[in-house]
């Protein structure tokens, strides 16, 4: 065979796998459309109305007086004293929540990464505060837990003597993170348990050997490795947190700074039934997430594609 | 202190703080089963004669409507979100599109967007359609939430597929139907299988749309628990009873599928 056969066997070879790829990328674009089609149609161009709905002037009270407005609902909405201590609340809420249920399920996963006598029905029972329906627990929390006169933390302040606490409405902020932590701390547990388990046994047998003390195996090993476990616990959990409705709704009605960014919408568009003005804090509120989700994203691309490309 | 002695008090420890925090889950199911003068009583009653009342009163109150209604809407969103999940984690995993990031980023952004966003057009578009408190259409629009994650996770088990199986299937000249149900799917059933658990409990615990979106006839579950907010009078065993109910189906299929759903959870970033 001579030198110029190979090269045009190549060459057709090369045509060929061209060929076949760009008929698969065909067929792949066809397999890919139907659930990007479903979801523009259910997503992007709802938003997009949201966006037009946030430029006129229509408040359902009085249907008659509808036109374009422009930026004026904007002005309202920023003006109104509603939506910086929205953004607090939210911010708030999630933060305290993430940190709080990732460092009881940083806790809750290293103790349950230990061999012990029922360790399988301990982390059977652990996971199931994330499984409860969170509108089930929301009111278990308010009525069986917290309520001045029926609640188990009241008879325990009772029994200590010391003063009984109506936790939703003194304390409106801690009780929506209680259960938001209650809730997430398994979630997070989950994520950091399978980190720990899948570690390198050697790496840790070594260090044991080398001298190195439980406190800085855990310190110099155990948690840089868990490190992308974190991230996408923290991600994740944020990005369902920040969207925080159940407990707000049920526990607080969105009093004493609990008013978060979707409960205030729901109130101006479904109590107020102002349409402008609600669409107007539906796209700052995008506004933010995509601020957060940026971030988010970009992280979870470094995590999702280290092991996911063939 | 002995090391054997510090592993047991860690034990101790661990069982405690475990029991504390399933303590809220255990005393709803316990209060489920009280006389209402004991569920609400001042001092916490842990011995008292079982009654089903709390559950009769439950149904009483209609509550088989509602679940029915929120297994109907989650049935419907499960399968319709896996069938358009498979073979778009396909194309992003075994075939390649071109442009697999930017696909992933629009799935995730979409789950990004909150859906304070969408709610308010889709309430409008519902309701001049007169399609407002219709159980399919909240099937619907919960399949397109669950959607993203479905694809996302679905696709890192598919990415384990191995690819020489799907090659040697190509090779022997099986169509890209045949390639995928015969050859791929019998091989990442469990993956479908957990993402398809995540979905039904997304949305049978989903409380934002079905409040808004349905109103008697669609209503589901999650919103009639919060309708016990309003409640007047003694309760707490009735609540007990129907929160336990509209949560055990979730708390079950979650223990059975423990493993599963850790990957789920993280969107299969985690094996």
């Amino acid at each position: 065979m001579s030198v110029t056969d190979v090269d045009t066997v190549e060459a057709k070879t090369a045509t060929d796998v061209r060929r076949v790829k760009k008929g698969e990328f065909r067929s792949a674009r066809g397999l890919l459309a139907p659930a990007v089609i479903f979801l523009i149609l259910l997503t992007q161009i709802p938003f997009l109305v949201t966006i037009g709905f946030s430029m006129i002037k229509w408040n359902l009270l009085y249907p008659k007086d509808r036109g374009f407005t422009g930026v004026d609902n904007y002005v309202t909405a920023l003006s109104s004293g509603a939506l910086w201590p929205s953004i607090v609340a939210t911010v708030l809420i999630t933060a305290f929540s993430v940190i709080m249920s990732l460092l009881f399920g940083l806790l809750f996963a290293l103790l349950l990464d230990r061999q012990f006598p029922g360790r399988a029905v301990a982390r059977t029972l652990m996971i199931t505060p994330f499984l409860v329906m969170p509108a089930a627990a929301a009111l278990i929390w308010k009525y069986s837990m917290f309520d001045t006169n029926i609640g188990i933390l009241n008879w325990v302040s009772r029994s200590l003597h010391l003063p009984v606490v109506s936790w939703s409405t003194e304390h409106p902020l801690l009780a929506v993170v209680i259960v938001l932590t209650w809730q997430f701390t398994p979630f997070m547990m989950l994520i950091l348990l399978a980190g720990l388990q899948g570690q390198d046994k050697g790496i840790l047998e070594a260090a044991q050997v080398d001298g190195a003390g439980t406190w800085r195996t855990f310190t110099w090993i155990t948690l840089p490795h868990l490190r992308m476990y974190v991230e996408i616990g923290v991600l994740l959990g944020a990005v369902i947190i920040i969207q925080v409705f159940d407990p707000v709704a049920i526990l607080t009605k969105g009093t004493g700074g609990t008013k978060t960014l979707a409960y205030l919408l729901y109130e101006r568009a479904f109590i107020g039934l102002d349409v402008g003005e609600a669409a107007a804090y539906g796209v700052v509120t995008v506004v933010l997430t995509i601020i957060v989700a940026t971030v988010a994203l970009r992280t979870l691309f470094k995590v999702f594609m280290a092991g996911g490309s063939r | 202190m002995t090391s054997r002695t510090k592993g047991n008090l860690v034990t101790v420890l661990t069982w405690v703080l475990v029991l504390v925090f399933f303590f809220p889950v255990f005393w709803m199911f316990l209060n489920g089963f009280k006389p209402e003068s004991d569920a609400s009583s001042v001092t916490p009653k842990l011995f008292f004669s079982p009654t089903l009342d709390g559950f009769r009163a439950a149904f009483d109150r209609g509550m088989q409507g509602y679940l029915i209604n929120s297994l109907t809407a989650s049935i419907t969103a499960t399968v319709i979100a896996v069938l358009l999940a498979i073979p778009a984690a396909y194309a992003l995993s075994i075939r390649r599109v071109k442009n697999v990031e930017g696909a992933l980023s629009f799935f995730i952004s979409t789950r990004f967007m909150p859906l304070a966003a969408v709610v308010l057009p889709l309430f409008m578009i519902l309701k001049t359609l007169g399609l407002l408190d219709n159980i399919n259409v909240l099937a619907v629009i919960y399949a397109g939430v669950n959607l993203p994650v479905t694809v996302w996770m679905m696709r890192s088990f598919f990415l384990e597929v191995p690819f020489e199986i799907v090659e040697a299937c190509r090779v022997d000249g099986a169509g890209l139907f045949r390639e995928i149900v015969r050859i791929v799917l019998p091989l990442v059933l469990p993956g479908v299988a957990a993402a398809a658990l995540i979905c039904f409990i997304f949305s049978w615990n989903e409380y934002f749309l079905a409040t808004l979106l349905t109103s008697s006839a669609a209503r589901t579950t999650p919103p009639f628990l919060g309708s016990f907010v309003d409640g007047r009078g003694q309760f707490l065993a009735v609540l007990s009873a129907a929160s336990t109910i509209a949560a055990l189906p979730v708390i079950v299929a979650g223990w059975v599928a423990q493993k599963q759903l850790v990957r789920g959870l993280s969107m299969g970033a985690i094996k």
